[in-house]
């Protein structure tokens, strides 16, 4: 069984495992470092950061698995009514980045109906090839016919690293075809990279709420699979003159479509949701908007600078706004170019759903609010002023 | 109607502190709670169980002390509880979490739903709850928000998307994750927390949950942490003080230098 401990006449007493440690599970006794198992998870982050190799983590017979001839990169090509949706671009960018680094081709799958045109402008986005599943059995997005064929085409292609974009389908899909192959999967990653030394993916994700940040390693089975968070990847640019890759079609029988669920209608909620994840500007409200009717005001902005509305934790809860729109732990994580905290004090429930935001301007009347920690540009006074004159301002400086 | 909840216990994020001179989470003395996307879960499960009849068994795997959990689910109407623990349970990825968690529902037996949270916060994955359902070859409806009709062999719930949702239906049994909104969790009431305490919660090791070694805890993991490291910190920029008129003035002509909304 696996096992951890601390080599006494090793440890230091140095404590940079404590600080490490996700779960506090690590106290000093005197100079030594001592490891509460009952609290442990072997998750092993202890191991790295000790400086004299005093923590050893027994892994316990690791499974010869399958990291053997696996060749290639893959990123599952999303489409939704027939569109390649954005996040597939920058899993091509970074995929193209991974595939040059490990010397092998970067393939694209695509599975829908009527889909075929569409691997055009995934060569042109950089795919060398483009394994294609179209069958009208396949036009609405359903977790049992896709989760199939992906897992199909991994077993029998062999692919070495598959990259998803962490949406609602990809999250959804990956997690049950990954257990289906099987081999590991690695959520919401935020950096990608190949180890020099051993050609591993390192997947690196926020954990904690983003507080702290995981590299991870899936060593022994292939493909190491990730979903990718939208909008931190590069997009791969779009090349009209590169030449079309070979198609692969995969055979889908009747089989292969069978499904215990089906889509009955699918809902846009134009009025209600707009799409915080993939704004550039977001103008949030939080307590200090002090009502539903004020959220109006923080419109008129978003519009002026062709952004979009977002909301703390206390305004959702409060039924202001829809929960949709909600930012934060509970609600959705978002990273646009610029992001208006207005009469939200930044509890950290709050700040780990936005404060990878390129730049913060946070508007509040209390001038030691937390938010004015974090934010690029801080506004102290009062957001009903403010913000109609930052709407107006914006108004004429923008009119292009 | 058997139903299945599936909960987490993790840190209480309302009681974590940064600690500003190494802008590390203080975890010392946090208190460990029920994850907040699963209370939707168990609430969800009891009212099913309120309308539908039948039982609603929460289901954890965790050290010891994560009994607390299946006591907070019980407090609030679900009818028993399952403790999962195990040395050999630890250091578990989703993969290997996923399996366990399936071995013992296939131990608990007949099931019509399965419910789960949506994502624990302290990893933020949502991936054991597909894990479980492709484990037992049953149909799944992920970032559920709504139950619009449950009947004895079929749900149709609304599964949140990035621009609305989709209305799903599917055969039981089934597994669903939740999103926050779905209901609103009760508070336990005072009988409840009485039975909850006076509750007999078995512990399954790995022998009685009937799990392969060979696919849980950490051997069964094909994933493990490399490194953790604590993102550099964000500090404070300027600060915009006075009259309105001049805030907003300082904040444009900074805007405007600093090229913020530049083409």
């Amino acid at each position: 069984m696996a096992s951890i401990q601390v080599i006494g006449d090793k440890c230091i007493g140095c404590k940079k495992c404590v600080k490490v440690c996700p779960f506090g599970a690590i106290e000093m006794q005197g100079k030594l470092a001592v490891i509460d198992l009952s609290k442990c998870t072997l998750c092993g982050a202890c191991v790295e950061p000790c400086p004299v190799e005093a923590i050893v983590l027994d892994r316990g017979d690791r499974p010869a698995g399958a990291a053997d001839d696996s060749r290639g990169v893959w990123v599952f090509a999303e489409q939704r009514g027939g569109e390649i949706q954005s996040v597939v671009f920058e899993l091509l960018g970074a995929g193209r980045r991974l595939a040059a680094a490990r010397g092998c081709e970067l393939a694209a799958v695509l599975i829908g109906s009527g889909v075929e045109e569409r691997a055009g402008l995934l060569f042109r986005r950089g795919a060398d090839k483009v394994y294609l599943a179209d069958h009208p059995g396949l036009r609405d997005y359903r977790d049992e016919p896709y989760a199939r064929l992906l897992t199909r085409m991994i077993r029998e292609y062999k692919p070495e690293i598959v990259l998803t974009g962490a949406t609602s389908i990809g999250r959804s899909l990956v997690p049950r075809a990954a257990v289906q192959v099987p081999t590991g999967l690695t959520a919401d990653c935020t950096g990608l990279e190949i180890d020099p030394s051993s050609g591993l993916l390192l997947q690196t994700r926020p954990a904690f709420g983003g507080n702290i940040m995981a590299t991870i390693k899936c060593e022994h089975h292939r493909p190491q699979m990730a979903t990718v968070r939208h909008k931190v990847m590069e997009e791969a640019p779009e090349d009209p003159n590169r030449p079309a890759g070979e198609l692969v079609r995969v055979s889908v029988t009747e089989a292969d479509l069978a499904s215990r669920t089906n889509v009955l209608e699918t809902v846009k909620e134009i009025e209600e949701t707009v799409n915080i994840v993939e704004a550039d500007v977001i103008v949030a409200g939080g307590r200090g908007l002090k009502g539903p009717e004020h959220f109006a005001m923080l419109g008129e902005l978003a519009k002026a600078l062709g952004g979009a509305v977002g909301a703390s934790r206390a305004a959702v809860d409060a039924g202001w706004v829809p929960y949709s729109h909600q930012v934060g732990q509970t609600g959705k994580t978002v990273k646009p170019k610029i992001y208006f905290a207005c009469g939200i004090s930044g509890a950290i429930q709050h700040l780990v759903g936005m404060s990878s935001s390129d730049i913060i301007v946070a508007v509040n009347k209390n001038p030691d609010a937390p938010i004015f920690n974090v934010a690029t540009y801080g506004l102290v006074g009062d957001l009903f002023e403010i913000v109609p004159e930052l709407t107006r301002r914006f108004k004429e400086t923008l009119r292009r | 109607m058997n139903l299945i909840v599936c909960v987490k216990q993790v840190p209480d994020t309302t009681d974590v502190k940064i600690d500003p001179a190494t802008n590390t989470l203080v975890r010392q003395g946090v208190a460990a709670v029920l994850n907040p996307f699963d209370a939707y879960a168990v609430e969800e499960a009891v009212r099913i169980k309120e309308k539908h009849g039948g039982k609603v068994t929460a289901l954890t795997m965790g050290p010891p002390q994560a009994v607390q959990v299946l006591r907070d689910a019980i407090a609030v109407g679900a009818d028993e509880g399952i403790l999962l623990s195990d040395r050999a349970f630890a250091g578990a990825d989703t993969l290997a979490t996923s399996n366990t968690l399936a071995q013992a529902i296939r131990k608990i037996g007949a099931f019509d739903l399965i419910l789960c949270g949506k994502q624990a916060v302290d990893g933020d994955t949502a991936q054991v709850g597909p894990g479980i359902a492709a484990l037992l070859d049953i149909p799944q409806i992920i970032f559920v928000r709504a139950i619009r009709e449950l009947s004895a062999d079929k749900i149709i719930a609304e599964r949140m998307t990035e621009d609305g949702f989709d209305v799903v239906e599917s055969t039981l049994p089934c597994l669903i994750s939740v999103v926050k909104g779905i209901n609103e969790p009760r508070l336990p009431s005072l009988r409840g927390v009485m039975t909850s305490k006076k509750a007999v919660i078995p512990t399954w090791t790995v022998q009685e949950t009937g799990a392969d070694p060979e696919r849980i805890g950490l051997k069964g993991s094909p994933t493990y942490v490399h490194k953790i490291f604590t993102p550099p910190a964000r500090t404070g920029g300027r600060k915009f003080e006075g009259e309105t008129a001049q805030v907003v003035e300082a904040f444009v002509k900074a805007a405007a230098e600093d090229k913020l909304f530049a083409p």
